[in-house]
């Protein structure tokens, strides 16, 4: 134990710790927007996977890791856009659909993966970006200043998103609709225009979410997300529907994520302990829904369809 | 151009024979209604006669399938709300259309028109402060609507009205969650408005609220008009006649009745509300045998506490509760059932009926577990058929069969279905939640007379209702609740309707 706190040790784990709480974070900021607006999205682990995919194959193809963020987006974009179809023109129960998303992103990333690559090869990424002056600060620099520059961009978006749906006019309509639908509507805001905004903006991001994840491990297979985009879901609800709240959750599992693996490295825990430790994460998000979920109130009308006269 | 029309100024509005279809419904059938600015047109009707489904269509949540409309003489074509609002139309809905998490400037900065990128609430709330000092509704821009009274969401609601400068103003049912001074205070902010030179259609089924505010009366039956009149020409009893179709008894016959001993004795009553602050505080009250006590008081202080916790449904944290002098404190619902108690809640469909069973299924839910219906574990379905077809029949319960699923049925049947299951238990203490609200005129009588024929009886009732006139017409003792206690309780002979109000606002002197 006493390898672990050591100063070079915890720099490691912060640093890996912001690293792995990226794509939950893009994931949970885009399904926060969602949120507000009365859309549960459970398919974000299937867009993540669809777009980790994406990504992976076409910096395969063309060595070219923007195309492969752009891929991400794309492929978000499209998600989104069918997600958006089933659940507010069709007004399909939100939670089955989210749950069909998955089931296809997971089945579709896999298959297209046997046919067009079969043998995983790594790709290349961006490499880190070290800031200039900040990361050459003593191991606050190797925490926080040397990393990739899709970690930068996620926790930039942090504030932007903030500010998006507490200053903006789209973020008080984004809230009317996820609180009372029928108000904005009675006031010419269109439910429907509203949600299809964020329910694409919300699957962009995890599109994002999903590229990045690829591009930062280098690598795709079957099931590369195992679950993250569950935990992204969640880390809303843990974040009480708040951009930094989403964060703080996003940290703490990373940085939890990290230890643990950190404890592997150094041998501290191996073997059947080292299975329970990997556990360790998703028992916290657990408990820290329980606690937190029931002080805060979610949107009035999530998971609502809205349906004007009825 | 006509003489007819040059003598008469161009109304504001102008429907022409607008006619609307549901399937298997006329919900309008070609009906005429006018509105002069400066005018408040009064649109009264039962539920169901049409009101709504006129005013939906004249704020573009529904098309009309025939018809015209004209605003200020030009045809127009609503075919969503952002067209109303456009047009100068603004509607303040019975279920208030806000959003209870943002402040009072969020609701009304929420649509306009003029808005950029960056939501500009300081700009809002500077002209909300004009439009409050103008008009006398007072209300501070920048609490958030969860925290405002009941009256004040009102204003906040008109506020968004003026803001938009509305030309033609519809309210719908404004008055139901008010005090009567409340009241009062809203006729003369809605003169004002009409002064000004806009135009008000009022829709109530409140007689007496229509005969002191409207300068004119349109009256809808079965999706027609069946009349059009002034207040100066008409009077409550005409009015209720033309929304019925025929004469209606305002107020049951009563007679005098001694009451017995009591029935159901309640003292230091404290009960929690949903989100565990307590909603009760300290209530004592003793029903006896052969009254009626109402509970007066406007919505959301306690009483549907107070209703659930008498009935079992919500926990007691304080306090006693006899049913003929047996303890029933902490009882399960079914156990103070088994007292004698019946129970007629508030949200009939949530909480009275189960929407998806039959009326047959509705009528035995209190005793679907007992001889004769249930033998061995098994429903008995003959004997069930049986007692549905006497209750229909006994109290009237317009239903196409016994196996109708009961959420097809109008709220004034389902309330009598409701009420036939719970008075056929005989009980000895009958509480009855909001008994005729939502309820047509006609079914609103025949309850009422029930209620009245229970307690010659020697049933213990308990009526608590919101509709101060029904209170009044029912009750031979009456309690006004006001944040959960009660402030005090009067007989019947000596009541005023302004002291009932000052309490209901929580006034004590």
């Amino acid at each position: 134990m006493s390898d672990f706190f050591t100063l070079a040790s915890l720099v490691f784990v912060v640093g890996s710790g912001i690293r792995l709480a990226t794509p939950f974070l893009l994931a949970g900021l885009g399904e926060t927007i969602g949120q507000r607006s009365g859309v549960l999205n459970l398919g974000v682990e299937g867009v993540m996977l669809l777009g980790a995919f994406g990504a992976y194959y076409v910096i395969l193809e063309t060595k070219t890791p923007v195309l492969g963020v752009l891929v991400g987006v794309g492929v978000g974009f499209v998600m989104g856009l069918l997600y958006a179809l089933v659940t507010v023109s069709f007004r399909a129960e939100q939670g089955i659909s989210g749950i069909g998303i998955f089931l296809f992103g997971l089945g579709m990333s896999d298959l297209l993966f046997q046919k067009q690559v079969g043998t995983p090869l790594p790709i290349k990424g961006f490499g880190d970006w070290h800031i200039p002056l900040l990361s050459d600060i003593p191991n606050i620099g190797q925490m926080f200043f040397q990393h990739s520059v899709l970690v930068y961009l996620a926790f930039v978006l942090v504030p932007v998103v903030a500010f998006l749906l507490n200053r903006t006019t789209f973020g008080l309509n984004i809230r009317a609709v996820g609180e009372n639908p029928a108000a904005a509507d009675s006031l010419g805001v269109s439910v429907v225009k509203v949600r299809y905004s964020t329910i694409i903006l919300a699957n962009i991001l995890a599109g994002l979410a999903g590229a990045v994840l690829a591009i930062e491990l280098g690598i795709f297979q079957q099931n590369l997300t195992s679950g993250q985009g569950f935990i992204a879901v969640a880390l809303v609800y843990f974040g009480a529907w708040r951009p930094t709240g989403v964060m703080a959750g996003a940290l703490l599992f990373g940085l939890v994520s990290s230890t643990v693996l950190q404890w592997k490295t150094l041998g501290i825990v191996s073997g059947a302990a080292s299975s329970i430790t990997a556990m360790a994460p998703a028992v916290l998000t657990i408990v820290a829904l329980v606690v937190i979920t029931r002080a805060v109130g979610q949107p009035s009308a999530l998971t609502k369809p809205f349906d004007r006269g009825s | 151009m006509s003489e007819v029309s040059a003598a008469t100024p161009t109304p504001l509005l102008r429907l022409n024979r607008i006619s609307k279809r549901f399937p298997g419904v006329l919900a309008n059938d070609s009906v005429d209604f006018e509105v002069l600015s400066g005018e408040i047109h009064a649109l009264l009707g039962e539920n169901g006669a049409g009101k709504s489904t006129l005013m939906k269509i004249l704020y573009g949540l529904y098309q009309h399938d025939e018809g015209e409309m004209f605003l200020a003489g030009e045809p127009v074509h609503i075919d969503r709300p952002s067209d109303a609002i456009q047009a100068g139309l603004a509607m303040i809905h019975q279920h208030f259309m806000l959003v209870p998490t943002l402040s009072v400037a969020e609701n009304v900065a929420l649509g306009l028109a003029d808005s950029g990128f960056l939501s500009d609430t300081s700009r809002v709330a500077d002209r909300i402060s004009e439009l409050s000092a103008q008009y006398g509704l007072a209300v501070d821009p920048s609490s958030n609507v969860w925290q405002l009274a009941v009256g004040e969401r009102q204003r906040v609601e008109i506020i968004k009205a003026l803001y938009r400068e509305c030309r033609l103003l519809i309210l719908d049912e404004p008055t139901a969650v008010l005090t009567p001074q409340e009241v009062d205070e809203l006729f003369v902010i809605l003169r004002k408005m009409a002064d000004d030179g806009r135009g008000l259609i009022f829709i109530s089924h409140k007689l007496d609220e229509v005969l002191t505010l409207a300068d004119r009366i349109t009256v809808l039956r079965d999706g027609r008009v069946s009349g059009e009149t002034t207040p100066s020409a008409t009077s409550k009893e005409e009015l209720a006649q033309m929304m019925v179709g025929r004469p209606v008894q305002l107020a049951p016959d009563k007679a005098d009745v001694d009451p017995g001993s009591p029935r159901l004795t309640v003292t230091g009553l404290n009960v929690d509300g949903d989100r565990g602050r307590q909603a009760v505080t300290g209530v004592s009250i003793e029903v006896r045998a052969g009254e009626i006590l109402g509970i007066a008081g406007v919505s959301g202080n306690g009483q549907r506490e107070l209703a659930e916790a008498l009935a079992g449904l919500r926990p007691l944290t304080a306090g006693q509760m006899f049913i003929d002098g047996n303890e029933v404190t902490g009882g399960t619902p079914s156990e103070i059932r088994r007292a004698g108690m019946a129970y007629v809640p508030e949200e009939r469909m949530r909480d009275g009926v189960v929407g998806e069973f039959t009326v047959a299924e509705n009528l035995i839910l209190v005793d679907y577990n007992s001889e004769p219906y249930c033998r061995r574990g098994a429903l008995h379905l003959r004997k069930i058929a049986e007692r549905a077809s006497t209750l229909i029949d006994r109290f009237n319960v317009k239903t196409p069969t016994i196996e109708t699923t009961t959420q097809s049925l109008s709220g004034g049947n389902i309330q009598k279905l409701i009420m036939a299951r719970e008075l056929s238990t005989r009980p000895t203490v009958l509480v009855a939640s909001q008994p005729t609200r939502g309820v047509d005129i006609g079914a609103a009588e025949y309850i009422h007379r029930r209620l009245v024929e229970e307690r010659d009886n020697g049933t213990a009732i308990l009526v608590i209702s919101e509709d101060l006139d029904e209170i009044l017409a029912l009750a031979d003792r009456i309690a006004v609740m006001f944040e959960g206690r009660l402030m005090g309780i009067l007989n019947r002979e000596n009541i005023s309707v302004a002291h009932v109000g000052l309490l209901m606002a929580g006034v004590s002197e």
